[in-house]
């Protein structure tokens, strides 16, 4: 069943072309973030050292004294111009990184951010939604309940709370953002399974003698996993925005961590000193990324949801 | 009707109840005594500091039941971190700020005004722009200015708030000065401070509001009412800008009711860029400082709000919509 729905789902995406196209730039960043994943051994004094990925090999460059813009010879700190030990394509920013390095190095932080709380949020809601819908009673008025309560906080006070009494770092925002995200597709879920669970189909199943377990598995949960596919790729765009906002306002990852939003915490200096390029590298990337998983995020729940498909 | 409200508020207490106790379990059990006063601390206190911040914010007290005798000689059970904190938020007796040392309660009457003077009007706003513009690209479904339309919108809705606010404040403050860069003054003096903020607002907004409002109309138009109205030869322009606006007022009204708190909390960024001393502005100080009191209050606060937002949505659906009745 799960799998001729996204047959038909790659049929309708392969007939439109922006969803192609779409489908090809996250592709493209996505071998970017996994560049980043694969380590590069390398010898030191100290034995063979797997601290290097395949990115870093490719596109780190010599830090410089402060900022120049791209592909120049020179920089210029306090008004004194000083050599540059290589050529940055997009320049370097105001502690000498080169901006295109930086960029990439945020691609993997964004794919981290985009999927790692939405698979989190899933398995709440997943786990939550059909329990709620199946066994209703007591226990689907202790999980409203539950949710009921996490949806009356608004979301970034909870966030913000969230990350307070937390330790910085990106695995502890990814539970941030998962723990606030779950509550939408989990009522989805559950209003899903209470239409599905009064199915014939189920009902045959109950005939036969499957376990309640194996109804849930096998019978209800393909049947509501096109909400789970379709909620994780809308997710996606508002995750890594978000990634971005809250690393600007000092709540995101710790610093080394690749991430545009730390990128574009200096631009506001920048601009009026004419320092472009720092702000374009980050904002392209972080646009473009975006725009892509949109448009094949809407493509997609076109194509996959039911509601949608008549006309 | 004074029933209905009377019920849906007594069945709004476990909630509120609800969310008193995941501020407690956030900043009580989740963080310890010791980590919250050494962050509000600084940099390396000594034990003694650390001792004395945890005994004069009380929470060297037990977590749920006091068994000690208290100084008179008497059992106080309820003399306890849970129940000091649950007494504090449902009796609207809010703490001292750890930073600026001053009632939250009082801070927040001062900083809700700024907020207020930036996020309604931008609110309003971002309605009668998007709105109208909405029936519009309706009017025209399915044709190639609707593709283009939707397109636009995904792209705007493409781009982060941040570039917005960026390169608005450069662009419109720095380089053509059609706007003050920074600052904010109380009273009418406000209004050319707010402008350029609420502009860039409601461009953020545009995309997605627009995109919205569409899909509403559009779910209208393939309403069972509609091809009666055009069965019956009641115009295209009639149906939509009578009938169809309407109706479509229902939804439009569940995002604009349940987005009042939202209005209060400003925009975080567009407060923090202009230097607007609203509420954005407070939580950001209360972050950077980690003014836990203050958080834990604004929590508390918002979640009412929204609350109280629910309950009146689903009030002004039995006005806006006859078939919705208070049973």
């Amino acid at each position: 069943m799960a799998e001729s729905h996204l047959k038909i789902a790659a049929r309708r995406i392969r007939r439109d072309r922006i969803a192609k196209a779409a489908f090809l730039v996250v592709c493209l960043f996505a071998a970017i973030a996994l560049l980043d994943v694969v380590p590069v051994p390398r010898h030191e004094a100290g034995g063979l050292r797997l601290d290097r990925t395949a990115l870093d090999a490719l596109f780190q460059k010599e830090v410089e004294k402060s900022y120049s813009p791209p592909l120049a010879g020179t920089g210029v700190l306090n008004r004194h111009e000083f050599p540059l030990k290589s050529r940055h394509l997009l320049g370097t920013n105001n502690l000498g990184e080169d901006v295109l390095y930086n960029a990439l190095k945020g691609v993997r932080t964004a794919f981290i951010i985009g999927i790692v709380p939405s698979v989190l949020a899933a398995f709440f809601a997943v786990f939550l939604g059909l329990f709620a819908g199946f066994y209703g009673g007591r226990i689907d008025d202790a999980i409203q309940y539950v949710y009921q309560v996490l949806s009356s906080i608004p979301a970034i006070l909870l966030l913000i709370a969230m990350l307070m009494v937390m330790e910085r770092g990106l695995w502890q925002l990814c539970v941030a953002l998962g723990v606030t995200s779950w509550v939408g597709l989990c009522r989805l879920i559950r209003g899903e399974t209470l239409k599905v669970k009064n199915m014939e189909y189920v009902e045959a199943a109950r005939a036969l003698g499957a376990s309640d377990l194996r109804i849930l598995l096998r019978h209800i949960l393909p049947n509501v996993m096109y909400l789970v596919i379709i909620e994780m790729t809308l997710d996606f765009s508002g995750l890594v925005m978000s990634e971005a906002v809250l690393t600007y306002i000092g709540l995101g990852a710790e610093p080394g961590t690749g991430s545009w939003g730390r990128m574009l915490m200096t631009a506001d200096r920048e601009l009026p000193n004419a320092i472009w390029w720092n702000l374009a590298g980050a904002s392209v990337f972080l646009f473009l990324l975006v725009l892509a998983f949109n448009l094949f995020a809407d493509s997609l729940r076109d194509a996959l949801d039911p509601r949608l498909r008549k006309d | 009707m004074g029933l209905y409200i009377l019920r849906r508020v007594v069945l709004a207490v476990p909630t509120v109840l609800g969310v008193c106790l995941v501020t407690f379990l956030l900043f009580n059990v989740f963080a310890s005594p010791e980590a919250i006063a050494r962050k509000q601390l600084g940099k390396n206190p000594t034990a003694v500091q650390v001792k004395t911040w945890i005994t004069a914010h009380g929470m060297d007290k037990p977590m749920f039941v006091n068994l000690e005798r208290g100084r008179d000689g008497r059992l106080h059970p309820f003399d306890s971190r849970f129940w000091n904190h649950m007494r504090e938020l449902v009796l609207f007796q809010f703490p001292e700020s750890d930073y600026l040392h001053e009632k939250v309660g009082a801070l927040l009457r001062v900083k809700i005004v700024p907020s207020l003077t930036l996020t309604v009007p931008a609110f309003l706003l971002s309605i009668l722009i998007a709105l109208p513009l909405a029936l519009f690209i309706a009017y025209y479904r399915g044709t190639y200015l609707d593709r283009v339309a939707l397109f636009v919108c995904v792209i705007l809705m493409s781009i982060v708030i941040l570039n917005y606010i960026i390169l608005g404040q450069y662009l419109l403050a720095v380089v053509f000065k059609y706007f003050p860069i920074y600052g904010y003054e109380f009273g009418l003096g406000a209004w050319k401070f707010l402008l350029l903020p609420v502009i860039l607002a409601v461009a953020a907004g545009l995309g997605g509001n627009l995109r919205f409002y569409r899909t509403v109309m559009l779910n209208e138009v393939r309403a069972d009412y509609v091809r009666t109205a055009m069965a019956k030869g009641v115009s295209e322009e009639r149906i939509l800008f009578k009938h169809v606006l309407k109706n479509a007022m229902i939804p439009v009204l569940t995002v604009t009711v349940l987005s009042i708190p939202f209005l209060i909390t400003g925009s975080l960024l567009l407060e923090m860029y202009f230097g607007i001393p609203g509420m954005g502005n407070m939580m950001l100080n209360a972050v950077n400082n980690h003014d836990y009191p203050v958080i834990r209050t604004l929590v508390y606060i918002y979640s009412l709000l929204y609350i109280a937002g629910s309950i009146l949505t689903d009030i002004s659906y039995t006005l806006v919509d006859p078939r919705v009745t208070f049973e």
